[in-house]
């Protein structure tokens, strides 16, 4: 066990920035230790309304409370929990698929191969907020739904890398030795080649999580998504835009917490990748 | 010119398969227009008759056909809760969403344009690595959040504008322009950030290949190297996310208009989806995607118009 974890972090420390990928880490964590601990312990539940309105910060309510006298960290731990599930569930389901799809049509190619991509390209032409404004409002507005609406939005992107990896890597020995084998063709696509696309993969998560926290604030701000009296980060700063000048922590909690999630895991993803040299 | 209009084959082709996919979905969906319009009190007769005038009894394809013609002809059909047509409805807001969109796309190229050449001409200076952090948290910052703000700053604190003090363009396009700047710039910065990172990085990236040494070596300065040779290479992938850009800065405007209160589409279309008034939101949907498919045609041209080896392939 202490050997597997000191050659993780023997693997971070020869990243081309490691303390890029620290930084990240730290703010990344800091977040989802807000989530977690808001699994267990709240201030306060984060629907329950107080004559306490409009409070500002105090040790009582140390983010102070919104108009309804709700407790502003409560509803940022709540809000963080779905913003966070939902860009998780975003990226199970849109890499999910777009891997499943993008290594089927990858290998096979053909008919099916030029059917699929066109309707991807079709599909990856749109804003993902837009395709989730038709799932919306064809299926209605729920966190399940705007789940769901995303993680489609995310399959193209998924499917053409993973399919490009595919094409690149099917003509290689390691494959036509497995198939000489006899591996069946699932254990070919899965099993031999599947680890091999895990870096191009690795990274299309990293912006694709990004990708999905934004979307999510952004249709949550639109009251799209998780519906009053329950918080989500987006809806949470559009009710409180108007008093703003009075609580400022009732914008600024949640905004922030949106901004760490996404740097916080930018700076991981850019940790990751290669430097760049310079122009002279 | 072959490859312009192969191009504008496939991109109505990809249109007419959208708008098919759209009235489908959104016929399949919606249940009985004429009972909406009605209300369920409606007595059968009437309900029929508003059936036969709308055309409803008709097979989907030829109500299809009927809707695209008219649509066309910029008559998306009639608002179920307005009882309006929707070209009256939207005819007023479009051209606000393009303005803001519009400005904000040519605000993002002014801004990360030059910050990338920048940038890339002084890399690893100590500037370049401020902005590279820079660069990074402004991605991080949601348009909607940015927004309010700028509202903060130089709307309360600077009074360089009124929040919330829109002003239409048929009163002042200088004031319409001047109030639309700052939503903007909230659309228009984690974009551009975006873009100055994306320069940047293909500016360097040319710089190590071979042909710039070949530059160099035939006596070329550093400005003349760049200007002159890498830059047009540079700009390749640069244009791609330009292109994917505009739709993006479509739905940034989407969500700004709510924060600086300017009466777009936003509104209209929220509200349509809340009152399920399908004709309003298939007709605006339509049109995001007839604005967001031929932008990227002009894309696929000027791409084709830098880069003749597309056609090869």
């Amino acid at each position: 066990m202490a050997g597997t974890r000191r050659s993780l972090r023997q693997t971070i420390d020869r990243l081309p920035s490691p303390q890029v990928f620290w930084a990240g880490f730290a703010i990344m964590a800091a977040v989802v230790a807000l989530v977690l601990v808001g699994l267990v312990w709240m201030p306060y539940k984060p629907t329950a309304m107080s004559a306490d309105r409009l409070q500002g910060i105090s040790a009582a309510h140390w983010l102070g409370t919104d108009k309804m006298g709700r407790d502003i960290l409560s509803r940022v731990m709540y809000g963080s929990r779905v913003t966070l599930m939902v860009a998780l569930g975003t990226m199970a389901i849109g890499a999910g698929t777009g891997v499943l799809v993008g290594a089927v049509t990858g290998f096979y190619g053909g008919l099916l191969d030029e059917v699929v991509m066109r309707v991807m390209d079709g599909l990856f032409a749109f804003p993902n907020v837009l395709l989730a404004l038709v799932f919306v409002s064809l299926f209605g507005s729920s966190t399940m739904h705007v789940m769901w609406a995303l993680g489609i939005a995310f399959i193209p992107s998924f499917t053409r890398v993973v399919r490009s990896e595919y094409v690149r890597i099917k003509h290689l020995d390691y494959v036509k030795n497995a198939r000489l084998q006899g591996a069946s063709d699932a254990r070919v696509i899965f099993v031999h080649m599947l680890p091999n696309v895990r870096g191009v993969l690795l990274s299309n998560v990293m912006i694709g999580f990004n990708n999905a926290v934004l979307a999510e604030a952004g249709l949550s701000f639109l009251g799209i998504g998780s519906q009053p009296p329950y918080a989500s980060l987006g809806q949470m700063i559009s009710e409180a835009q108007e008093i703003f000048f009075r609580v400022p922590t009732a914008v600024l909690g949640p905004g922030i917490v949106i901004v760490a999630m996404v740097l916080g895991f930018s700076l991981m993803g850019e940790g990751i990748r290669p430097a760049t040299q310079s122009l002279d | 010119m072959r490859y312009v209009l192969k191009k504008t084959v496939t991109t109505l082709a990809t249109l007419l398969v959208v708008s098919v996919v759209l009235f489908a979905s959104f016929q399949l969906i919606s249940g009985d227009p004429a009972t909406r319009m009605l209300g369920t009190g409606a007595t059968p007769e009437r309900l029929e008759a508003l059936r036969a005038q709308l055309g409803l009894n008709d097979p989907l394809p030829v109500q299809y056909v009927r809707w695209l013609v008219s649509y066309l002809h910029g008559d998306p059909g009639i608002s179920y809760v307005y009882k309006q047509p929707v070209s009256t409805l939207l005819a007023s807001k479009i051209p606000v969403t393009l303005a803001l969109a519009l400005l904000s796309f040519a605000l993002m190229c002014a801004i990360g344009l030059p910050v990338g050449l920048y940038t890339a001409k002084h890399a690893g200076s100590a500037l370049d690595h401020a902005v590279l952090v820079l660069n990074q948290v402004i991605m991080a910052i949601p348009p909607f959040f940015s927004g309010i703000l700028i509202s903060w700053v130089f709307g309360m604190m600077l009074r360089l504008f009124s929040p919330g003090g829109y002003v239409p363009y048929t009163r002042s396009v200088a004031g319409f322009l001047g109030y639309l700047v700052y939503p903007a710039i909230a659309i228009a910065l984690p974009r551009a950030a975006q873009l100055s990172k994306l320069l940047r990085g293909s500016i360097l990236e040319e710089a190590g290949k071979d042909y710039t040494r070949t530059a160099y070596s035939r006596g070329n300065d550093t400005n003349g190297v760049l200007y002159g040779h890498i830059l047009k290479n540079a700009l390749l992938p640069t244009l791609t996310f330009l292109g994917m850009s505009l739709a993006n800065m479509l739905a940034g405007s989407l969500v700004v208009e709510r924060v600086f209160n300017i009466p777009g589409i936003s509104n209209t279309l929220l509200a349509s989806i809340g009152n399920r008034d399908y004709p309003v939101v298939l007709a605006t949907v339509m049109w995001i995607a007839v604005f967001v498919i031929v932008s990227n045609l002009v894309v696929d041209i000027l791409y084709r118009a830098l880069d003749p080896r597309v056609d090869v392939e």
